[in-house]
């Protein structure tokens, strides 16, 4: 459980760019290798951020499932629910993560000006 | 039409006026979207990069362990350091949550020893982070030293998501945890450059299948080096110090980013 503590870097990025306007949605990319629970971050937030200048806001999560991709022979894959890191094609196990690796905030809406 | 600056920090963004792709419904009307795209890490991985240097410049070579709670990481070191001790100068940086016990374990062996109580957090961080270390590295004779063995907090989530700076990632895995778990926490198995696999003089007593779980392992991690050993009876340490001994010489000392 340290959906909390990731709070406080999520609070140090918004507050950054969020320059003094009131935050609504915080949108967050999380990919499917990370072990981030998306509904225990959007409870925590609402915890940490309580009587802070970011209470009220609320995080949005996209989920960004895991696309391998086999350095030897080029085929791409989709991981399953059982995560088998090997090429489906060519049984090499030297495989690309082209995505499903991200933990990013991609944008915030802001209140308007 | 998008605002593009620079922020003092260095990073910029675009203010986008247009609200194309936005949720007109009601909450988010009137609102502005703004460009963000900045990893949640980042700051971490920052300090982890700084932490990796300080390792570099005293030729140390670093060893993040991990396990989940009561797979013999104490045990293991208590063994490690009285082994090592005349061949290499260890210092250990113990991460618990919020007593000195284990530190308490580990005296005697000749090792620096330096506590992170990581109780500071709201309810006790389950992981130690770049930063946690970095305030432990001051308390270590550094230059004093050849390898230094971080006692990770146990837990076989959050640990692995946080880059500390290490040269190397072991886990030790007890075999009372079951075959299936590479499955189940994928996350950390993969980090992990070696899985120590610990309590093996409990097989006889158990249905576990040591062939399943390396096969496990190996769907989620094909490149994991594998040590099997008790550190109640002493089977596999001399491999793994041999394998300490071997990887700590400067050469192996790497200066990347785990993959």
């Amino acid at each position: 459980m340290h959906e909390l503590s990731l709070c406080g870097a999520i609070a140090d990025v918004v507050t950054r760019h969020a320059e003094g306007r009131a935050v609504q949605t915080i949108h967050i990319s999380i990919g499917q290798l990370r072990q981030i629970v998306p509904d225990t971050l959007v409870y925590c937030w609402s915890l940490f951020t309580a009587d802070t200048s970011l209470a009220g806001s609320r995080i949005d999560v996209e989920h960004v499932p895991a696309r391998l991709a086999c350095r030897a022979c080029g085929e791409r894959q989709e991981l399953g629910a059982t995560p088998v890191f090997a090429c489906p094609s060519c049984a090499g196990v030297d495989l690309e993560v082209v995505t499903g690796e991200e933990f990013l905030i991609t944008s915030l809406d802001l209140a308007g000006a | 039409m998008g605002r593009f600056h620079r922020h003092d920090d260095g990073t910029e963004h675009e203010h986008r006026d247009d609200h194309a792709g936005h949720d007109h419904s009601g909450y988010a009307t009137g609102a502005e979207r703004v460009e963000v795209l900045e990893r949640i890490f980042d700051e971490n991985d920052r300090c982890a990069a700084e932490n990796r240097a300080v390792f570099a410049a005293h030729g140390l070579y670093v060893v993040n362990l991990m396990s989940s709670a009561g797979a013999g990481k104490t045990t293991l070191l208590a063994h490690t350091l009285r082994r090592l001790a005349g061949h290499l100068r260890v210092g250990v940086i113990e991460g618990d949550i919020e007593t000195s016990l284990d530190a308490d374990r580990l005296e005697g062996f000749g090792a620096a020893i330096t506590l992170v109580n990581t109780g500071a957090g709201f309810g006790g961080e389950c992981h130690l982070d770049a930063p946690m270390v970095r305030s432990a590295l001051g308390r270590l004779p550094l230059a004093e030293l050849d390898l230094i063995v971080i006692e990770n907090v146990g837990n076989l989530v959050c640990p692995a998501e946080f880059d500390v700076g290490e040269s190397v990632r072991a886990m030790i895995y007890a075999v009372t945890e079951g075959e299936e778990k590479p499955l189940k926490y994928p996350v950390m198995f993969r980090a992990a450059d070696l899985v120590i696999v610990n309590k093996i003089d409990l097989l006889p007593h158990l249905d576990f299948d040591m062939a399943l779980f390396r096969a496990n392992l190996r769907a989620v991690n094909p490149k994991a080096t594998v040590l099997e050993v008790s550190a109640r009876t002493g089977a596999g340490i001399d491999e793994w110090c041999a394998w300490l001994r071997t990887s700590h010489t400067p050469s192996a000392v790497v200066s990347g980013a785990p993959g």
